[in-house]
């Protein structure tokens, strides 16, 4: 069974339909970016995908153990968090929360879980830090560690590099990677960054009021759809 | 000293207006790190003048001021979320409409009925002769209430305030936890407002914050030190106000300003070190 399956699945906002009939799935280990033009419907997707809002029609399914609310969740930043008095150590241990369910406080594994996501994410030095003093890329890792700490299976990515200069954003892109082969955990990134996208994941998602194309990185680029959005390119 | 403070303790309504005094600044400077960091600060400024159009209609009809008044603010406070939420009026100008509806309903109620007197003086600038001995009993109950339910969902206020969309998609029921909030809040503000004033009390939840923020870069030590600021921030108000003969409301205000100003001034210096 796969981590997360949708079958038929329409989305949409206000009433309007967004995306219609998307069938694809996600299974352990894979890696596979979201791609599409702004206003495709890639963020109503994500919503639709944790659960914070509700299909038009057809079925999100979860499988292999994969609960909704074990999804490891990198938003897009807010204003609220430009001047969020919070340490790094505070924010990524709240990804333990979902855990935790009606009790209130931490305890020594949720702690220690905390550390090594820092320490895997080469952020354990910043632990006391505080949060708004961090850099783009440093606080996008400390939200990376939050994100591992709520998941062991899947990691939901929403436009991660925006905002981050070239070089951070390929040291990121390094690091999800390594976090996909090495711990094994599935990752779906919403992109604008297609060739990034075909270069990193292992199956792409191209989405234009239906699903354009789903299936592996590797067909994508020689799909019709794929010459296209890649400027033709390399390809022909 | 010692003797100024035995002979002010002799006074009953002294030791009310302490009591009191202290418990609504512990609460709503808890309430108010989550409010300001939310952007939400103007809500307890809209609520205090729904609290003010309230007590006038409790006036006018002659009922218990805090039964009439503590529902309605609540409901405007569960209101007011609501509003935010759906941004189909923005959040600040829902709680501009809001705040400014309300004290004319209570201007026109007062001076259809009793007419613009001390009373009214009093709603909008506070009293430190207010407090009743009910009003003891309800703020020590209240800031029970605050004070277990901000510790057992510390971790969870904190989730929320950071970041809500992740604290709802790892299943943190963010929507109960802002009504909780709301609704506290609104308790709070009725409770103080009448020491306080209407126009005044909006400053014990927005100053504590902003001041412990000057200073401090964790989510903890900010709440901590605001419960802290906040508490003898009040005490010194109530001190001069008593010494002084100062309105007790404006009193406490100028203790959190001169609290801020130290703390920004202290903020500054040590940036000026660190370089």
């Amino acid at each position: 069974m796969a981590l997360i399956k949708c079958e038929n699945v329409s989305v949409g906002y206000e009433g309007q339909t967004v995306v219609k009939d998307l069938d694809f799935q996600i299974d352990a280990g894979d890696y596979l970016c979201i791609v599409g033009e702004n206003g495709s419907g890639k963020s109503t997707l994500v919503k639709s995908l944790l659960g914070l809002k509700s299909v038009e029609k057809g079925q999100i399914l979860f499988g292999d153990g994969l609960r909704q609310n074990e999804i490891g969740y990198l938003p897009q930043q807010t204003d609220v968090q430009k001047d969020f008095p919070a340490s790094v150590y505070e924010v990524v241990l709240s990804g333990r929360l979902n855990s935790r369910g009606i009790r209130p406080f931490y305890t020594a594994v949720d702690r220690k879980t905390a550390y090594e996501k820092m320490r895997m994410l080469g952020i354990e030095d910043l632990s006391r830090q505080c949060f708004r003093d961090l850099s783009g890329g440093q606080k996008q890792r400390v939200l990376l560690a939050r994100a591992l700490c709520a998941t062991k299976t899947l990691l939901l990515l929403d436009e991660p590099v925006t905002g981050l200069d070239p070089i951070v954003t390929a040291e990121f892109y390094e690091l999800i990677q390594k976090i996909n082969q090495e711990a094994g955990i599935a990752v779906v990134m919403v992109s604008h960054d297609i060739e990034s996208a075909v270069e990193y994941a292992t199956h792409i998602l191209h989405l234009q009021e239906t699903a354009l194309f789903f299936g592996t990185a590797g067909e994508y680029q020689k799909s019709r759809v794929g010459r296209t959005f890649l400027g033709g390119g390399s390809n022909d | 000293m010692t003797e100024t403070l035995f002979e002010m303790l002799s006074y009953p309504f002294m030791v009310r207006a302490f009591v009191v005094g202290i418990l609504v600044a512990l609460c709503s400077a808890l309430l108010g790190v989550s409010l300001v960091l939310k952007r939400y600060s103007m809500i307890g400024d809209g609520l205090s003048h729904v609290g003010f159009g309230a007590m006038a209609v409790a006036a006018a009809m002659n009922a218990a001021p805090l039964a009439v008044a503590i529902p309605v603010v609540i409901a405007a406070a569960v209101l007011l979320l609501r509003i935010s939420g759906s941004s189909r009026i923005k959040g600040d100008a829902a709680i501009a409409l809001i705040s400014t509806s309300s004290l004319a309903v209570g201007v026109m109620v007062i001076s259809m009925t009793t007419g613009m007197n001390t009373d009214v003086y009093n709603y909008m600038f506070g009293s430190i002769l207010a407090m009743s001995r009910e009003d003891v009993v309800l703020s020590v109950t209240l800031a029970v209430v605050v004070l277990a339910l901000y510790i057992f969902f510390y971790q969870k206020i904190f989730a929320i305030t950071f970041d809500e969309t992740f604290a709802r998609a790892t299943g943190v029921k963010a929507g109960l936890y802002n009504t909780m909030i709301a609704v506290l809040t609104a308790v709070t503000i009725v409770l103080g407002m009448r020491m306080m004033g209407a126009l005044l009390i909006s400053s014990l939840i927005i100053f504590p914050a902003l001041t412990a923020m000057r200073a401090c870069r964790t989510f903890r030590s900010v709440t901590i030190h605001a419960a802290f600021i906040s508490v003898i921030c009040l005490i010194a108000g109530l001190l001069m106000s008593y010494l002084g003969g100062t309105p007790a409301g404006a009193s406490v205000v100028m203790a959190n300003i001169a609290a801020l100003a130290l703390y920004s001034l202290t903020g500054v210096l040590r940036g000026r070190i660190k370089r």
